[in-house]
């Protein structure tokens, strides 16, 4: 009986186990193949590259300023800036405005008999003079008629505000961005309302029959000067665009609105003398009527106004011109990650990995990682550089670009940066439940960039889009809208002007719950499915 | 020639996964036509609107689906190294692409014509319903209707274009993923572009040369002046994308080793 011989043993010493080597092992799997490298790098010049194209040569129809009567189309666009307001925020400051000076504290009362509306015969941008009039109708649900206290006339001042609007009731709105609701009012029946300035405060007040009076809301007006203009104020806003009216430049539909007032009652350090009439603010900063102003009537005022005092939405560019590339880098990025997972197959060096670390959950897990990672990386830098170069070439073109804050831009980047890794994820994730590059670079396209096809270039209506942008991946763009969307302005809140349903995290969250139940899918398809 | 055909229709026929891509082809171009027959209606979008058009909508998902058959016939033969056996029984290499393009053709006409038949179909059931009547100044959807007929046949012309446009990219490519992604990025990133560009020159331009922008002017049937480009003329356009494709795939499958 001779010994058994020792069974063999490598003397190199044993590696170390865990997670941390098939993680390293993944990622030098990536970075010694040198076409995904370069492909990387590729997706991130592609997006900042295509900001160029996003925010060159741009010319964005603007605002009619110069009306051809004979044919109805529009000589000459501008490219207002809007007037800033508070905190140097873009506003739209245009009314009409009958006043006088006030010192010190004071209040005034007035008695709004009604309130009614015309609107513009054609659309924003190419109706001829003659249309400007327009039929009388029932007032632009956010109409205003009302009184108001402003530090001066010139637009962006700040202001406190009471007024009776078109379908909103009465509504107290201070510094553009304030909007308090007050009581439920008709545009036809009598309203008396009040603003009182007592100290740094200015209260509003209202009543239905002069006697009883209700209290509205109140607004600082610390750091006014002591001096300021007072009176009745008439406006009205650009109709929300209709979907079968939305032509490329035309934001809606201007509207005018006039107002019947009583006598106003003054008390406190009004200056005496006559009232002053005013169209204020530049009204080519938004569509307006040209048949404003004011007459007297008995002993108080008939007043036509067409304009907006509030937010404004829709005069300039936001982040996501300069982001337009982000769709090219967002289809390199699937193809690299599909590809990561499905080369294994081609290749099949899935054997050898599988061999090295049997534990084939955390392949995946180190797979993702390291795609993400990259991902991440190319999408956040790549941002990070195409917004400021893309907002400068508009700038640089005279175009007016929305001021974003330090943190918003944060978020952007960061989220285009997590836009791109998750839907890298999601392809890898498929790549391993479909071990076909073809048809893991299809799902994913079809479930990412098609709803955003069809809510921009298809004929759904708007309804359908923002179902898409909820339910889908592309929901995830949500990331990229930086202008919210304000109650108390009418405008089409629609993806395709840059509004998403969802809030950012949100949208992204639809993304990452997506590519998590691919994960899910795939591991468990990895663990029971020979390789 | 004919030998050269018979083996490609035998490699694609007796392939599991060619019929499963055709069915879904036609599923996905259905449904998507008919979920958005059902999500519009008379009441939000009013007169004036292209009803042909709208029930063809599917095409946008299950002009996708094509693609992956018409990779798959190439670049699919590359992944599994048959490509070697296919060029030693078949050395002219040409043949094999022609072949390869007129079995495709085949297929995508037929799973095609089902699916805007279907499509159609689907428009004709559901629109009436949602109020795009006579009474509104919408005729029922129908073939017999020229315009109609134009956009059902054209549409079927453009899958074909579509097979033909993924066969020649895969061909020069090789690789299914990445001639996936630039089939599919050509395809849908020219009406993003266009929607995102600024300046509607530019925007105009995109359309008129994008493959999907000006293959699918041949599905409008109304307002036809205010196209970026007219119907026929737009097929054209994604008819040079494709031959160019072949062309680029004919060229480097010729010359270059397998």
């Amino acid at each position: 009986m001779s010994a058994t011989a020792a069974p063999y043993r490598s003397s190199l010493a044993d590696g170390p186990g865990g997670f941390t080597p098939v993680l390293r092992a993944e990622w030098t799997k990536f970075r010694t193949v040198r076409g995904w490298v370069i492909t990387a790098l590729a997706s991130a010049l592609l997006i900042v590259g295509f900001a160029y194209l996003g925010t060159f040569a741009h010319h964005d129809g603007g605002i009619c300023v110069g009306p051809n009567p004979s044919t109805g189309t529009c000589r000459s666009f501008s490219h207002p800036t809007p007037p800033l307001g508070p905190g140097g925020v873009a506003v739209t400051d245009t009314y009409y405005f009958v006043h006088r000076t006030l010192t010190g504290d004071g209040s005034i009362t007035v008695r709004v008999a009604s309130l009614s509306g015309r609107i513009q015969g054609g659309n924003g941008n190419s109706a001829s003079v003659a249309d400007m009039a327009g039929a009388p109708g029932p007032a632009q649900p956010w109409a205003k008629a009302g009184l108001i206290l402003t530090a001066g006339t010139k637009p962006g001042s700040p202001y406190a505000a009471v007024m009776l609007t078109g379908a909103h009731g009465v509504r107290m709105q201070s510094d553009y961005f304030d909007d308090v609701a007050g009581p439920a009012a008709s545009p036809s029946s009598p309203r008396w309302l009040r603003l009182t300035r007592s100290g740094t405060t200015v209260t509003a007040s209202e009543s239905a029959d002069g006697r009883t009076w209700t209290a509205v809301g109140s607004a600082q007006a610390a750091g006014w000067p002591r001096t300021v203009q007072g009176g009745m104020f008439v406006t009205s806003p650009l109709t929300a665009p209709t979907e079968q009216a939305l032509l490329p430049g035309a934001n809606g539909v201007a509207t005018g609105a006039s107002a019947t007032f009583g006598a106003p009652n003054l008390q406190g350090g009004w200056s005496p003398g006559a009232w002053t009439s005013q169209d204020v603010g530049d009204n080519r900063s938004i569509p307006t009527l040209s048949t404003v102003g004011s007459e007297r009537s008995g002993s108080g005022f008939t007043i036509a106004g067409s304009g907006d005092i509030g937010p404004s939405v829709a005069a300039g560019d936001t982040d996501r011109n300069a982001l337009t590339g982000v769709f090219v880098g967002l289809i390199v990025l699937i193809v690299l990650g599909a590809m990561f997972m499905t080369a294994e197959y081609r290749r099949r060096l899935i054997h050898t990995t599988l061999t090295a670390s049997p534990q084939r959950g955390q392949v995946l897990i180190a797979k993702a990682l390291v795609i993400g990672a990259v991902a991440f990386v190319a999408g956040a830098v790549a941002a990070a550089v195409s917004i400021p170069l893309g907002n400068h070439i508009l700038r640089v073109n005279g175009n007016f670009v929305y001021p974003v804050s330090a943190p918003t831009d944060v978020r952007v980047i960061l989220g285009t940066g997590a836009l791109v890794a998750l839907a890298a994820v999601l392809a890898l994730a498929l790549g391993a439940i479909l071990r076909r590059g073809a048809g893991a670079v299809t799902a994913v396209i079809a479930l990412i960039v098609v709803p955003y096809v069809l809510a921009f270039a298809s004929a759904l209506p708007a309804g359908a889009s923002q179902w898409l942008m909820r339910v889908t991946p592309a929901a995830a763009f949500a990331v990229e809208q930086t202008l919210p969307q304000y109650h108390q302005v009418s405008y089409l809140y629609t993806p395709s002007e840059g509004f998403y349903p969802l809030a950012p995290g949100v949208g992204l969250a639809v993304l990452a719950a997506y590519a998590l139940v691919a994960l899910v899918v795939a591991n468990r398809v990895l663990r029971t499915r020979d390789a | 020639m004919s030998a050269t055909l018979r083996a490609e229709w035998t490699k694609l026929r007796t392939t599991a996964a060619t019929g499963w891509l055709l069915l879904g082809s036609v599923a996905l171009t259905v449904a998507l036509s008919g979920v958005v027959a059902l999500a519009v209606t008379y009441a939000s979008v009013g007169a004036g609107q292209d009803i042909t058009r709208l029930s063809l909508t599917g095409v946008y998902l299950g002009q996708a689906v094509v693609a992956i058959l018409a990779v798959a016939t190439i670049a699919g033969e590359y992944s599994t190294g048959m490509i070697l056996v296919t060029l030693t029984a078949m050395p002219r290499r040409v043949s094999v692409l022609a072949a390869k393009a007129a079995v495709v053709s085949a297929l995508v006409v037929a799973a095609g014509t089902v699916a805007v038949l279907g499509s159609i179909l689907a428009g004709r059931l559901i629109l009436v319903g949602n109020g795009f009547t006579t009474a509104h100044g919408y005729a029922l959807l129908s073939l017999s209707h020229g315009p109609t007929l134009r956009a059902a046949f054209g549409t079927v012309v453009y899958l074909a274009l579509i097979g033909l446009l993924s066969l020649g990219i895969a061909t020069a490519v090789r690789e299914p993923a990445v001639a996936t992604g630039l089939v599919l990025g050509l395809l849908y990133l020219f009406p993003i572009l266009a929607a995102l560009a600024p300046d509607p020159h530019l925007r105009r331009h995109l359309e008129q040369i994008g493959p999907m922008t000006a293959g699918l002017a041949i599905q409008a049937t109304t307002n036809l002046r205010g196209l970026p480009i007219g119907p026929w003329a737009g097929l054209g356009v994604l008819a040079v994308w494709a031959a160019a494709a072949l062309l680029a795939g004919g060229l480097t499958l010729a010359r270059r080793d397998a």
